[in-house]
């Protein structure tokens, strides 16, 4: 029981990261594995900053009586993380546009099928 | 004294917010047209999320973080239902006709 | 209490999380990938990592929707069924889950003040900043005085994505738009961007100068001035909003950002000290530390707003109606 108190966050994190895990490999939509991707990467900030928690703290600005604060390092890294994920999404959802100018299509089996073709 | 009913009364708002907005999602659920689904979300939405926000200005009382709900406040005030009168607009443009009712009265 | 939050905010995303990988039609995907953002912005908030919610809420649920809708303009709507069964992706994500999940067995619990990554920098940090550097809040200090150089790549980065959009999707410079009988349509949000575009961008430079003492910074700062511009676009057209800032323009800005960063750095190693060392910048360290802060965030707001904008531009003026 004290088992899934503590990491209950972590299981369902997990489950969000499949999820988006999924979405990348088994849909044959290219802007759906983007956004698979996407979810991905969320799920594993809300990993890290579960894992900045602590019990009883509060968020890392320093005030006049409080003593705990959450950790501040995994905030940073984080923060930066989202930020690629902005660059990633942007640069990806670009080539989707330009896949879809040069094949007509944004579906990965037809994608294959005109490769195959040529 | 004061403290008690300021706290009854914030209380008030944030439930009256609540119930205001899953007013609105149910009527988002329950209405036929997507026209009559618009106006259940800009009424309802807004009211639930400006009450909620009253009900966190008393809990704040006099401090600087009331002055941040109040323009907060004001912001949801002209953005909700421009938001909505956009929907309707692009919705209109694109020639979605709204549900009328034809029955003989 | 704090607990049954995050259980329901987590549930939310759950749900969230599978219905956008049964959803066939991309619109309505595009929408859940903007709440499934803003539900993880909230869960931030209750995990007491705030300056990570506004940066989540700001670009995921702000710039993500924008740019995976015009995308989804831009291609088809639709998602067809896919060809072959899913059996073997499931059998693959159900074995992966597992593992991890078995992996997950030996982290210490949720919560708990002992776990070792609080231990080794964490609380020098904690400790260090009020005398060394002045600013109260840590994530800033961190980002930008501490591991600054991580913040300089982060920086070239963005800049990164801005050239690569660029090169793949270019610009065409639109005229400005008519003011015809048709656009009598769009004078509720005309009048509402006009009265709420001055504020947006004075909210953008209070996040930006406001990011020592509370949640902010450069990032956010940048991604919120560029909203203001892209409601701009939205109401008034690309063409007229081509008018204010012109393509030009974004280039500049987008390589001076990167530049301002890094001279900062130069100018600290040509007065003595190392590369981002801010002591160096005036008498006393405490103040050299601020205007160095002040310099980089800066830095970074400007490159962040150019870029966003670039990517913007970039993926709307493909679309032919030419007044999205």
């Amino acid at each position: 029981m004290s088992e899934l108190l503590g990491h209950y966050n972590y299981w369902i994190v997990i489950i969000l990261m499949m999820t988006g895990f999924y979405t990348v490999i088994a849909r044959p939509n290219l802007i759906k594995k983007i956004i698979g991707l996407f979810i991905f990467q969320t799920s594993v900030f809300i990993l890290f900053i579960s894992m900045a928690k602590i019990e009883g703290g509060t968020a890392p600005i320093i005030e006049e009586g409080i003593s705990v604060y959450s950790n501040p390092l995994l905030h940073v890294l984080i923060l930066t993380a989202i930020v690629v994920s902005l660059a990633t999404t942007a640069l990806g959802l670009a080539l989707v546009i330009r896949i879809r100018q040069a094949y007509g299509t944004t579906n990965e089996d037809d994608i294959h099928v005109q490769d195959e073709e040529d | 004294m004061m403290d008690l009913v300021l706290d009854v009364l914030s209380w008030v708002c944030l439930l009256g917010g609540a119930i205001f907005l899953l007013i609105g999602a149910i009527g988002v659920l329950r209405f036929p047209d997507f026209y009559t689904r618009l106006h259940a979300v800009s009424i309802c939405d807004t009211l639930g999320a400006g009450l909620v926000l009253v009900g966190l200005m008393l809990q704040g009382g006099l401090s600087l973080v009331t002055v941040k709900l109040l323009l907060i406040f004001y912001f949801m005030i002209f953005t909700g239902p421009t938001a909505v009168h956009a929907l309707a607009e692009a919705a209109l443009q694109s020639k979605l006709k709204p549900l009328v009712d034809d029955r003989e009265p | 209490m704090e607990h049954l939050i995050d259980i329901v905010l987590l549930g939310l995303l759950m749900i969230t999380g599978f219905a956008i990988v049964r959803m066939r039609s991309l619109l309505a995907v595009a929408m859940l990938t903007s709440i499934y953002s803003l539900l993880s912005a909230s869960l931030f908030v209750v995990l007491d990592a705030v300056d990570v919610a506004l940066t989540e809420a700001a670009i995921g649920a702000g710039i993500s929707t924008i740019l995976i809708l015009a995308t989804v303009a831009l291609t088809s709507d639709e998602e067809k069924a896919p060809r072959h069964t899913p059996l073997l992706p499931l059998v693959v994500v159900i074995a992966t889950g597992a593992a991890l999940i078995y992996g997950t067995l030996d982290m210490p619990h949720y919560g708990d003040p002992t776990a070792p990554v609080h231990r080794h920098v964490a609380p020098t940090y904690l400790h260090d900043t009020p005398g060394e550097i002045g600013v109260p809040n840590v994530v800033t200090s961190v980002l930008a005085s501490y591991r600054g150089y991580d913040t300089l790549g982060e920086v070239t980065v963005i800049f990164t994505a801005g050239i690569g959009v660029l090169a793949l999707l270019g610009y065409r410079t639109r005229r400005r738009n008519s003011q015809g009988p048709g656009n009598r349509k769009l004078v509720v949000l005309r009048v509402i961007a006009k009265l709420f575009f001055p504020l947006i961008l004075l909210f953008a430079l209070y996040v930006l100068f406001h990011g020592d003492y509370g949640p902010g910074g450069g990032f956010q700062a940048g991604v919120i001035f560029a909203t203001g511009f892209i409601l701009y676009a939205l109401a008034f057209g690309l063409g007229n909003a081509q008018r204010i800032i012109p393509h030009q323009l974004l280039r500049i800005m987008a390589a001076v950002g990167v530049l301002i960063y890094a001279a900062v750095g130069i100018e600290s190693m040509l007065l003595g000290g190392k590369f981002l060392e801010y002591r160096v910048l005036a008498d006393d360290p405490v103040t050299g530390q601020h205007l160095g802060i002040m310099l980089i965030e800066l830095g970074v707001g400007i490159t962040v707003v150019a870029v966003m904008l670039i990517i913007y531009y970039g993926f709307v003026s493909r679309l032919h109606s030419g007044d999205m």
